[in-house]
């Protein structure tokens, strides 16, 4: 089977030129005479920050006061994950195998490293308060350890199938829009929280962001991972 | 220029670049791998705002936008990486001719 | 407080968590598709329906998320445009979820359609209500992801390469509006479209801000010459989902456009680049049509002949800096001609899945006598053919009418001869399919067909495409409803120097 063409003919790779170097050219020219004096929205989310329930303010702005773009991304990270579950799993749930038995180093490392992330991922979650961090960053570390495990063999994804592994898909997902809509009920708007229970409620949200995010991360990355012939045989499977 | 301008332009060129490859390269992977390079330009832009505002703290909106737009880049990539495997899996090959190259089954509801 | 009370204040977030609930129930439960999305579908109907009601009551709605009110947060508006599309995607959704539910007889192996079909929905709903740039931009996001998820759905090679395309087309185009948001930010301080309108410059990084963007969505809106990646798209998904992306996917990005254009930036928006997008679409319309001519599959003449109506839309940007009456009519008639497209043209793709659903394939010199075997979805054709043509009494022809009018009261009657052309050629294609139909049976096309074609599949074209043609007829309240809240330009202000 021959392998494609990895260069494009020089006619392609001209115009490329001209159109990147256009946009480019008129993108830097614009960044460079942004204005100095402008500071944005900083003094107003500054300004908001006690009222907020947390410290620290990009929390704020992602939890809070733009809580409702944050709602939406967790749905494009949930939106993406049905997508490719349905290009790789569709006949059947079950899940590839990354690797059948455990590598001794990597197994040694995954031994070593798993628990440690573990500890890291909590951190982040507990700090996003109030210095960077919160349930992204704690996510990816969580979903790092989980690729670990299944790629040095200890995880057994296969054994994870069906309703356990949609349900923690999505529950953050849920949770999030639960709360958005428990506020519109007790507080009258869509993500109002009530000012007491703020920081309760965002910190609820994110340890359930976190459990989602790590479980979609890993799950994006194991459903890819096997190899062509197993993915083959597995879409043909089913029908 | 001061550091923030530093950032802003190589964002810039970054972008630039994604840009050229995306077009030039025939290989999806390229073609994704492209794409990223150009989002991580348009976040170079985003932290470069954020760091122009007077006082040693950023502005938090830039920071919180490209938060945002980090998940949202790994959730594309993801899927189109997941889509690029699946055409080599079904065709042997990972370009956008891909569906020249074999014969064109039947669209039918099922 | 009375639940009728509240729901009435709720209206902005229940249009959009309906079906943002529904996504991820249907996505838990196997089985739970379809059911949940006939609930959703049905329960958006009085949501919208009630929301364009308040709007024609009370003129535009501000709601502010969490609160806190715009810059800060996030403000919902509603006017007359965004009320409008809502209660399209409303009633077109209805009826591809009906249709849909015949379609996917094989329940299991697309289970996925459901929870996208309904994601994809949602985020056409938070689309058409959102007032922040960036927002846009994760709204965006969510309907390219869902849209590009749903035309591999059938992972069929084509459908695969396809469904590539047109995800590398579209996120392109998401990078491009970012960095113009970026660089709007920067230099305006505000992410809020309504702030942004009263502070932005045409100075060099407004400009750059504009053309990047503008850049960005044409490539998502499939403007000629960025449009290569829709007609593989739109003709290889399956039919429901083409039906989808030809009425409503496209007209979201064409939305932000002249939110941007004509709300936000009518200061810095340079009169000749008004009038090369207006150049662009007429090329639109005359190279998709006859492209649409030479098609020989029935589902890419009609993918082509969205390449053309698309080219429609951006007659309103020229049009509408005249000012007055004039853009009054163009917007009107613009907007217009985006509602009855989306009814004739969802009509057009789920008439045409029937025909595939019947055939197993869908060659136009194969269809002919199908009139006589199928009736019903013949006659969804011809009459969303009636539309697509802007003959009366059709939604096309009322559409059609302002845009002439529009350009004859500005004295740019040359889009009047675009607009008079396209009909023409709209005709060449339709009838091309429609003589088909009625024509004589070749040897072997009786037998092929299998004659599965469900009464709801038939029914729910045959609906849209009337729908599309008493527009023409009962459009009055639609026509009141658009231009509530109108920008500026339109509202006969006339351009703010």
């Amino acid at each position: 089977m021959a392998e494609p063409e990895l260069r494009s003919p020089l006619a392609v790779r001209a115009a490329a030129l001209a159109i990147s170097g256009g946009v480019g050219a008129l993108l830097i020219r614009a960044l460079l005479v942004l204005p100095k004096d402008e500071a944005g929205l900083a003094p107003l989310v500054k300004a908001n920050l006690d009222a907020s329930g947390v410290k620290n303010p990009v929390t704020a702005v992602l939890l809070n006061f733009r809580g409702y773009d944050t709602m939406l991304e967790i749905a494009v990270l949930v939106l993406a994950t049905i997508g490719v579950l349905s290009l790789t799993i569709a006949h059947s749930d079950k899940w590839p195998t990354v690797a059948e038995h455990a590598a001794p180093a990597l197994s040694a490392l995954a031994r070593f490293l798993a628990p440690a992330m573990v500890l890291v991922s909590g951190y982040l979650l507990w700090a996003g308060e109030h210095a960077p961090g919160g349930a992204f960053q704690a996510g990816s570390v969580l979903g790092a350890a989980g690729i670990l495990l299944a790629l040095s063999g200890y995880a057994r994804p296969a054994g994870m199938t069906g309703f356990a592994l949609r349900a923690a898909i999505t529950v953050g997902f849920i949770v999030f829009l639960a709360a958005a809509i428990g506020d519109m009920l007790i507080e009258g708007a869509l993500l109002e929280y009530p000012a007491d229970h703020a920081k309760t409620i965002m910190l609820a949200i994110e340890a359930w962001l976190t459990v989602s995010i790590a479980v979609i991360l890993a799950s994006l990355f194991i459903s890819s991972a096997s190899p062509v012939e197993e993915l083959r045989r597995r879409i043909r499977g089913g029908r | 220029m001061t550091q923030a301008d530093l950032y802003t332009v190589a964002g810039g060129v970054l972008f630039t670049i994604g840009l050229y490859g995306l077009i030039t390269r025939p290989h999806l992977l390229y073609k994704v791998l492209a794409l990223n390079v150009a989002s991580g330009g348009v976040f170079m832009v985003f932290v470069g705002v954020a760091r122009r505002v007077p006082g040693p703290a950023p502005d938090p909106l830039p920071h919180a936008m490209v938060l945002t737009g980090i998940v949202v880049t790994v959730s594309s990539t993801a899927y189109a990486l997941a889509l690029a495997k699946r055409i080599f899996t079904e065709t042997g090959m990972a370009t956008l001719d891909s569906a020249d190259t074999m014969e064109g089954g039947e669209d039918a509801a099922e | 407080m009375p639940l009728s009370e509240w729901v009435g204040a709720q209206l902005p977030a229940l249009v959009i968590l309906v079906p943002l609930t529904a996504a991820p129930v249907a996505f838990l439960g196997v089985r739970l598709g379809r059911p949940v999305a006939l609930v959703s579908a049905l329960m958006s109907q009085p949501l919208a329906i009630a929301l364009a009601l308040e709007v024609a009551r009370e003129g535009v709605l501000r709601y502010e998320i969490g609160g806190w009110g715009a810059p800060l947060g996030i403000d919902f508006v509603v006017d007359g445009l965004a009320a409008t599309m809502i209660l399209v995607t409303s009633v077109i959704g209805l009826l591809i979820t009906v249709y849909a539910s015949g379609y996917f007889t094989d329940q299991d192996r697309y289970r996925f359609f459901w929870p996208l079909w309904l994601f994809l929905w949602a985020s056409l709903h938070a689309l058409f209500l959102s007032g922040d740039a960036f927002n846009l931009y994760v709204c965006l996001e969510l309907v390219s992801m869902s849209a590009v998820a749903l035309v591999a759905l059938t992972a069929r090679r084509e459908a695969l390469v396809a469904a590539m395309r047109y995800m590398l087309a579209a996120i392109l185009g998401s990078l491009f509006y970012l960095l113009g948001v970026a660089l709007l930010y920067a230099a305006f301080g505000s992410l809020d479209m309504a702030t942004l309108r009263g502070a932005i410059r045409p100075d060099v990084t407004g400009q750059a801000a504009f053309a990047l963007m503008t850049v960005g969505l044409l490539l998502k809106t499939a403007l000629f010459p960025l449009h290569f990646w829709l007609p593989p798209a739109h003709a290889n998904a399956p039919s429901p989902v083409s039906a989808a992306l030809s009425a409503l996917v496209v007209k979201g990005s064409f939305y932000i456009l002249i939110r941007l254009w004509i709300d936000v930036g009518s200061p810095s928006v340079a009169p000749g680049t008004a009038h090369l997008l207006g150049v662009l679409g007429s090329v639109a319309i005359v190279w998709g049509s006859i492209q649409a001519l030479r098609q020989e599959r029935l589902k890419m003449l009609v993918a082509y002949s969205t390449v053309a109506q698309i080219g429609y839309l951006f007659l309103l940007f020229p049009l509408v800096r005249a000012g007055g009456v004039a853009a009054a009519d163009a917007w009107t008639g613009g907007v217009f001609h985006a509602v009855s497209h989306a009814l004739a043209k969802s009509a057009m793709f789920l008439a045409a899945g029937t025909v595939l659903a019947r055939l197993g394939h869908d060659r136009i010199e194969g269809v002919g006598g199908l009139s006589r075997r199928a009736p019903l979805t013949a006659m969804a054709f011809g009459l969303a053919g009636v539309t697509m043509m802007g003959l009366p009494p059709s939604g096309g022809f009322v559409a059609k009418w302002q845009m002439i009018s529009a350009s004859v009261l500005s004295g740019e009657w040359w889009w009047a001869v675009v607009i008079v052309a396209g009909g023409l050629l709209a005709a060449g294609y339709v009838f091309r399919v429609i003589g088909r139909f009625l024509g004589r049976e070749e040897a072997g096309d009786r037998e092929a067909d299998t004659g599965r074609s469900p009464r709801t599949m038939e029914w729910t074209a045959l609906a849209l495409a009337l729908g599309a043609l008493v527009l023409g007829v009962a459009g009055q309240p639609l026509l009141d409803l658009i231009p509530i809240g109108a920008p500026a330009l339109v509202a006969g202000i006339g351009v703010t120097p």
